[in-house]
């Protein structure tokens, strides 16, 4: 067996004199490191090729907690240093990590922690709902605040400018034109050509990890089943699953695979809006009708077997709320022998269509290496070569117990985003296929223990976008102290940026669908 | 293209019918809807759909209005794309902060008379996220609403009979519940 990359990192580590004294969260080792130190461990862990996987801050007695998670085969990381509250500072990761530079950004305007070095200091979270020398998730700020009557709206962002003969600007939101959620989008373009695009978030910031402290696990469930909708069930399984963890409360084994089905079910309901919306931003309606009617029938058995069309509030801390009977498995299977045949019959329609091929192939090609530079999850980054499962490479029940075939194309365009997402589908059905048939007896829910002050908890979990991380500590009370979750949109976002260079205006969104990521799963 | 239209034939369609009402009130509802928008909006009530801070959840389940079993343009609701063009505003979300200002601008811009709908619960009352420093906890604390659609989210069929209350207040009004208020 040949040596870890945790090994080699940690041989690395000391060799280059960086103390890290190891504990563990759960089955997590933790590191904690000088703080002084915190860009260098980065740069060694950049040697072992390892993923920027997310990062965040809280406010503790000493100080301030800074944590940087990576991960390379499945085997995660977290690096962890304090600084002191008086002068909150210590050397940036995106110089190293790309991917970190947002996640730094986010701490420094929620908590005011100052990263040295980091190529950028825009506020990104901050707009003008609360005033700059204020930091929201700091102890001492009130969950109500101190609003204005009308809030401003951010006037003074600095955008990447382009100049020159022919080059023009092209504001775009917040408020679309579609039916979907607010942020901003600034292009750079001449004729029909993008030169640049700068995303602009924040604008759906509710500051959920600040209403999560003092919540009960119960309302903890709640808050995170609303952190994106189109993800309630991942969202509600990393923030149960983490909680969990802190509370060492071991789940069901039937609880846990009724989860893994009504994940797998979220995954084929998303991918068939997504599939269907990708083709009607190229004005192709047969697909949209097909897979807006195939995404209704998917949808519909589930407010009798989930309690909840899109099964929000279906999982709860301990296990889920609502059983399944033996009819409702037995109808389940036969809906995806249904929907099988439907597949059988419309994917290859769409395949042959060549007005489709004209306008999904090579647009908003995503390159393996820049896939791999901003650590990009999930289907995004499953069509760009990025062999990575939380399902397969850290499984968790149910699906160790399980059989399937992780999805993975390299052609990183938008046909590659829509390909990736139809074979995930017939994954899903397979996986879903053996979690009906086999699904063990026993009890649904564990009762909840109570946790130890400050006992902390961390998830991972492949929700449909993509690897989903969720943290939380408890205090005294079994209440919660910290939350923290990384949508898998937050490492995506960036790659639309380079996704969208070189194609036209007019393409922007059939890009923008093919990874559509969460606003609000991002702006939190 | 054979397939296409091969499998469009097979499909037939799928839209759940209007004209033989049965026990399943979807159809009764659409047919009071198109009743009232033939009525009182001249056969087209125009929305446009603003996500005010919502997790996505109400714009999933407004989406499913315009999918083919549904269908809602049957009944003379459409979306449109701009403010301008509106004379509906379907609001979901607790409004952030960060999208009060855009929200204010965009009912600002719908000309008059001109009607709010407040979708879902935190569009109604702040939901899960009521009022913080960063949410301004449901749309009538940013501007007049005029019927509120409870539901987290609001199921397709909530959102018609929200559409369809908004008609019936807007026919036993004179005046347009938007400028009353004012």
């Amino acid at each position: 067996m040949s040596q870890s990359w945790r090994d080699m990192f940690s041989q690395m580590l000391s060799s280059n004199q960086i103390s890290h004294k190891p504990s563990l969260i759960q089955d997590t080792t933790l590191w904690q490191i000088e703080s002084s130190q915190w860009q260098q461990a980065a740069r060694l862990a950049k040697d072992l090729s390892a993923r920027w996987v997310a990062g965040w801050a809280e406010q503790v007695e000493a100080g301030f907690n800074v944590n940087a998670l990576l991960e390379k085969n499945g085997d995660y990381v977290l690096l962890r240093t304090t600084v002191p509250e008086m002068h909150p500072q210590l050397p940036s990761q995106s110089t190293v990590y790309a991917a970190a530079n947002r996640s730094e950004r986010h701490t420094q305007d929620l908590l005011g922690i100052h990263f040295t070095d980091c190529p950028d200091h825009r506020p990104w979270i901050k707009h003008q709902a609360w005033h700059k020398h204020e930091y929201p998730l700091r102890k001492d700020f009130p969950l109500s605040g101190q609003p204005q009557s009308i809030t401003p709206p951010d006037m003074d962002y600095a955008f990447v400018k382009a100049r020159g003969h022919g080059v023009y600007e092209i504001p775009v939101g917040p408020v679309h034109a579609g039916i979907i959620e607010p942020g901003h989008f600034r292009f750079q373009a001449v004729g029909e050509t993008i030169l640049n695009l700068e995303e602009r978030l924040g604008y759906v910031h509710k500051g959920i990890e600040k209403l999560a402290v003092g919540r009960s696990p119960e309302k903890l469930a709640r808050l995170a089943a609303r952190i994106s909708g189109d993800s309630t069930v991942a969202h509600g399984w990393a923030a149960c699953q983490a909680m969990e963890q802190a509370a060492s409360v071991e789940i069901p084994e039937r609880a846990a695979w009724l989860r893994g089905i009504a994940c797998e079910r979220e995954r084929i309901a998303n991918h068939l809006g997504d599939i269907g919306a990708i083709c009607n931003d190229v004005g192709f309606a047969f697909a949209q009708m097909q897979f807006s009617r195939l995404r209704e029938q998917w949808l519909r058995p589930q407010l009798k077997d989930f309690g909840h069309r899109l099964m929000m509030d279906y999982i709860v801390p301990g296990g889920v709320s609502l059983d399944i009977t033996p009819d409702a498995c037995e109808q389940q299977l036969q809906a995806l022998k249904t929907l099988r045949q439907e597949l059988d019959v419309i994917v290859p329609a769409i395949d042959m269509n060549s007005s489709l091929e004209d306008r999904l192939y090579t647009a908003g090609y995503l390159s393996p290496q820049t896939a791999q530079d901003f650590g990009v999850v999930g289907y995004v980054g499953r069509a760009s070569g990025q062999d990575f499962d939380v399902r397969r490479d850290k499984p968790y029940a149910p699906y160790h117990a399980l059989q399937f075939n992780a999805v993975l194309e390299d052609q990183g365009d938008v046909a590659s985003r829509v390909w990736v997402r139809v074979k995930e589908i017939f994954a899903s059905i397979k996986l879903l296929r053996q979690m009906l048939s086999q699904l063990p007896e026993g009890a649904i829910k564990a009762d909840w223990k109570r946790p130890q002050a400050q006992a902390e908890g961390l998830a991972m979990i492949d929700g449909w976008r993509g690897e989903i991380i969720s943290y939380v500590r408890f205090d005294e009370n079994n209440c919660i102290s910290r939350f923290y979750t990384r949508d898998p949109s937050c490492v995506n976002w960036p790659a639309l940026e380079k996704i969208v260079l070189n194609n036209i205006v007019p393409d922007f969104p059939v890009c923008n669908k093919s990874l559509n990521g969460s606003y609000s799963g991002h702006d939190l | 293209m054979l397939r296409l239209f091969s499998k469009t034939l097979k499909t037939g369609v799928v839209t759940e019918r209007v004209k033989k009402p049965t026990s399943d009130d979807l159809e009764q509802l659409g047919i009071e809807v198109k009743q009232q928008i033939d009525r009182h909006f001249k056969g087209s009530l125009a929305i446009r759909e603003v996500d005010a801070g919502s997790c996505n959840g109400c714009e999933l389940e407004i989406h499913a209005l315009n999918n083919p079993i549904y269908d809602v343009e049957r009944f003379g609701v459409h979306f449109v794309a701009s403010p301008r063009h509106a004379d509906v505003l379907l609001v979901t979300g607790p409004v952030s902060r960060h999208m009060q200002t855009a929200l204010l601008r965009t009912w600002q811009a719908t000309p008059e008379p001109k009607w709010v709908i407040a979708a879902g619960d935190c569009a109604v009352c702040g939901g899960e996220f009521g009022e913080s420093y960063a949410c301004c906890g449901g749309v009538d604390k940013v501007i007049p609403v005029d019927v509120t659609i409870p539901g987290c989210p609001p199921t397709p069929k909530m959102l018609l009979k929200g559409i369809l209350g908004l008609i019936n207040g807007v026919k036993t009004q004179s005046q347009p519940l938007a400028a009353s208020q004012k």
